[in-house]
């Protein structure tokens, strides 16, 4: 068995004395795990950072085995290292993918749009609401997709800012009525209206974390969340 | 298998779980302590079975020593108010071969890890701002690896330390001494390139 792709460092772990075992996100191949021979090596350390971007080779004798990468260099995103508030972006970014991908299930768009974020991380300050479309994005890619464009109850498109932690749908103003302290707060940067602020980053991962802790940590055997998204939200905090 | 036999084949085995060897290796190594048993095996034990009974970590800053408080921390012309950061001892030694730094250290005992979900209350970051107030440290030098969990830990380490109003450096990313540019990583020439100064 042999495929080449190109893929996103989540993780490197070494294995044994001299070798690391690698967690990748590709294209054509989603989440991805191989041994990489000499991995643990210094040559290969900046290489196999998460975060880095690699082409890769990998070879197995049967389709079920782990299977070895060869992994060439494409692009490291060294440069985040200084950033504290991009390097927790990236801290969050890599563990969610690990937490929530199923392996060896492609998933070719939000390759992309991970690729894109990745990219942006080191970028200034328009990230945080890159990375709270993404974390909408990958709730919907693994089959929990937020309904935002239309009220769940009256079917209106005007004044959505709810989401029902129930049906995980945007609710109106009028509609909420008195259930509205039940409700999840719908930051209005999502629906593309109004400036972004920093509360609507806060509310917004508020919200994805909700669903991400109650519907999608139980579908994946309750699963600790990664403190790394914890971590993020406090540094976002910290720089409000 | 004579019992005699047995035995060095149990010496074998436990040397062959050392780092950087493996059964070959550790074969060669104690036929040739066989050889020279007087002259090497016998001091060798005993070293081993002193050092296995007396090291510990130091109390203060998590250096491996054979007392509570390791040297470096008795050292009273140490006490310069700097204060280096290491993840871990081999770090510790690193920065002590160099003869670069004469201040003290604090061993981390690790970085923070997503992967393998080690927390801030995992780590001697605690004692760490325990003993800033408690030896009046002036700069915390943060001399973590230059990877993703080193950096985190670094920049978790700085929020933390924010407040307290003391200089918090870190070491500079760069050419390697006898480091050949066509060698270099992507990564360290940027970082290099930024941390440029005039010549």
């Amino acid at each position: 068995m042999e495929w080449r792709d190109e893929g996103i460092i989540l993780s490197a772990r070494r294995h044994g004395e001299t070798s690391a075992i690698v967690d990748l996100f590709t294209p054509a191949h989603g989440r991805h795990m191989g041994v990489v021979r000499g991995g643990a090596s210094r040559r290969f350390a900046p290489i196999l950072q998460p975060g880095g971007q690699v082409a890769v080779a990998w070879r197995a004798r049967l389709e079920d085995h782990i299977g070895s990468f060869t992994v060439e260099p494409i692009r490291q995103r060294a440069d985040i290292l200084n950033d504290r508030l991009g390097l927790a972006g990236l801290n969050a970014l890599t563990s969610l993918l690990s937490f929530a991908l199923p392996e060896r299930e492609p998933y070719p768009a939000f390759y992309v749009q991970t690729e894109t974020l990745f990219d942006l991380l080191s970028h200034g300050d328009a990230w945080p609401l890159a990375y709270l479309r993404w974390e909408v994005e990958l709730l919907d890619q693994l089959g929990f997709g937020l309904e935002l464009n239309k009220c769940a109850v009256t079917g209106s498109r005007d004044d959505l800012v709810y989401v029902s932690p129930k049906t995980g749908r945007a609710v109106s103003r009028d509609a909420a009525g008195d259930w509205a302290p039940r409700l999840l707060p719908l930051p209005q940067c999502l629906l593309g209206q109004g400036a972004v602020t920093a509360k609507d980053i806060r509310d917004g991962l508020s919200m994805t974390g909700y669903f991400i802790e109650n519907r999608l940590a139980p579908a994946l055997g309750d699963k600790p969340l990664p403190e790394a998204r914890q971590r993020l939200i406090d540094a976002l905090a910290r720089y409000e | 298998m004579s019992q005699a036999t047995k035995d060095i084949e149990a010496l074998i085995t436990q040397m062959a779980k050392l780092p950087g060897l493996g059964p070959r290796s550790a074969r060669r190594a104690v036929l040739h302590l066989i050889k020279k048993r007087t002259g090497q095996m016998a001091p060798l034990a005993d070293l081993m079975h002193q050092v296995a009974q007396s090291a510990r970590e130091c109390l203060n800053c998590g250096n491996i020593g054979t007392a509570d408080i390791c040297d470096i921390c008795n050292d009273d012309r140490r006490a310069t108010g700097e204060l280096c950061v290491v993840e871990d001892v081999s770090d510790l030694w690193a920065m002590e071969r160099g003869q670069a730094f004469s201040g003290r250290y604090h061993v981390l005992g690790g970085t923070l890890s997503a992967l393998d979900s080690v927390g801030p209350e995992d780590l001697r970051i605690p004692q760490l701002v325990d003993r800033i107030a408690a030896e009046q440290i002036t700069e915390v030098i943060l001399a973590l690896n230059a990877t993703v969990d080193g950096q985190t830990t670094a920049h978790y380490i700085a929020d933390q330390l924010h407040d307290t109003g003391i200089a918090v450096t870190s070491l500079a990313q760069g050419v390697p001494i006898g480091g050949e540019l066509d060698y270099l990583d992507d990564g360290t020439i940027g970082a290099a390139l930024k941390a440029r100064r005039r010549f």
